[in-house]
């Protein structure tokens, strides 16, 4: 069936761009939390100007979805496939945005020492990567399980977050003269812990597209 | 007359040894929408045809079960057929008018059935015709051939003849497939007017035509019911993976 092909290939192409958005995302967090920990403002400056790599895919996966939808009229899951495809692709633009925030953190600390070793924040970090390829993996495999355990993850990352402000309200209080890094240092915390929630967001698109059902995992 | 639902229970037609239908229950609610989809071949023109036994005409073919509508099982051998098809009415294919003027094709059921005053004949085909949204389109040459109609504009007189009589249900096996697009938006969006004041039953091969003109559809595969719900369930998230398959064009 020749309707059939056009929107198959259609679909495929979605999955890849999807695919690619989510290897990118982890790699960028990473490469942002070792740009901080070096404090290393010529790889900040890279990912920054790397960004519009992933926005550039989001809008293709809007203008793809957008003609299948006019010119293929998906319906029931294969509607569902290209609605969780402009979710996931803005979820995961987002994310890529906030690791941009973590890199612009890193300019600003140019010419500074870290006034304590982070600990913590990589501990997020490499949970919130996790969670990307995994919810990446789930909504390839559809496996709703492993979306689900998106929310359990999660909670990790938020207790994480909750102890990292604690120890720099500390810190911030022993020594004020910490408290401009600080500050930044605290934003780091909350810009992974907002990965993390957009991550989340992944799975709950992945239970959506595999059972039609939208679930609550971020509550 | 007011509209009304009617229910299939059990209902199973067979053309010579082949059971085409194979003990289908449904219900229609009134005032609603029903759309009927499958591939061809499964069973829903024979099941809608069954609904007014215009089987009957057909040879060869046995029903069994039971087909109610206003606390009566149509397929009791008491039934008037004629009185039965005045309550519930049917639409078909092709545009297919009597080769009369405009205005004899509405008023021929309403005389059959004992209407002679003129004053009342042309109240009821004006009546008929604005339902139809043909009035402004027509209202100068009532008396002039049907035929010199358009295809679509023939299809929606075919719809006027049809609630002349004043019908409960009205069936309509792919009223839209033989119109072109603006004739068979005007089409469908009849319908939408017409069950406030009708229940109607809808066979189409258009997916999405069952999907903008219908309150609920059910999924015929190989003379069974495999999926009956609300229509934007069926077209978001149908329960069954065939139903998925078939909307989708998997199969079919």
């Amino acid at each position: 069936m020749i309707r059939r092909k056009e929107l198959d290939d259609g679909l495929e192409q979605l999955k890849g761009m999807l695919i690619e958005m989510g290897t990118r995302v982890e790699k960028v967090l990473g490469d942002a939390m070792r740009a901080l920990e070096n404090l290393d403002t010529l790889a900040a400056r890279r990912i920054i100007a790397d960004d519009i790599k992933l926005n550039q895919i989001e809008e293709n996966v809007d203008l793809l979805g957008a003609r299948m939808i006019a010119t293929q009229q998906p319906v029931a899951k294969d509607l569902r496939r290209i609605l969780v495809a402009f979710k996931m692709a803005s979820d995961l633009e987002r994310m890529g945005d906030l690791a941009v925030d973590i890199a612009k953190v890193v300019v600003r600390l140019d010419g500074q020492t870290l006034v304590k070793p982070l600990v913590d924040l990589p501990q997020m970090a490499e949970i919130s990567q996790q969670m990307i390829r995994e919810s990446i993996q789930s909504y390839v495999q559809e496996n709703v399980n492993l979306a689900c355990k998106m929310a359990k993850d999660d909670d990790q990352v938020d207790a994480l977050f909750s102890q990292v402000v604690r120890d720099l309200y500390g810190l911030m209080m022993d020594n004020p003269r910490t408290i401009t890094q600080a500050g930044l240092i605290s934003f780091v915390g909350r810009y992974i812990e907002r990965i993390a929630d957009h991550a989340t967001n992944i799975g709950e698109s992945v239970v959506y597209l595999v059972t039609g059902k939208r679930p609550d995992l971020n509550a | 007359m007011q509209a009304t639902g009617m229910s299939a229970n059990n209902l199973s037609v067979f053309y010579g040894e082949k059971e085409a239908i194979k003990s289908v229950s449904l219900e229609f609610a009134p005032r609603e929408v029903t759309a009927l989809i499958g591939p061809s071949g499964c069973g829903k023109s024979t099941f809608l045809r069954s609904l007014n036994r215009m089987n009957d005409t057909i040879g060869g073919v046995r029903t069994k079960g039971e087909i109610w509508i206003d606390g009566e099982n149509i397929n009791d051998p008491g039934v008037d057929v004629v009185l039965l098809r005045q309550k519930i009415g049917m639409v078909w294919q092709r545009p297919n008018p009597f080769h009369k003027s405009i205005y004899e094709n509405i008023a021929f059921g309403p005389r059959y059935h004992g209407i002679r005053k003129k004053k009342q004949l042309d109240a009821i085909v004006e009546e008929c015709l604005r339902k139809s949204a043909l009035w402004e389109e027509t209202k100068d040459r009532l008396h002039s051939s049907a035929l010199a109609l358009s295809g679509g504009q023939q299809q929606r007189l075919c719809i006027a003849r049809s609630i002349a009589v004043q019908p409960k249900v009205i069936l309509m096996d792919e009223p839209a497939s033989a119109l072109d697009p603006v004739s068979t938006a005007k089409v469908e969006e009849l319908i939408a007017e017409l069950k406030k004041d009708f229940s109607i039953i809808i066979v189409t091969h258009n997916m999405h035509q069952a999907a903008r003109v219908s309150d609920k559809t059910a999924f015929f595969y190989m003379g069974k019911v495999v999926e009956y719900d609300k229509t934007d369930k069926i077209f978001t998230n149908p329960s069954e993976k065939a139903t998925d398959d078939y909307i989708s064009g998997r199969f079919g």
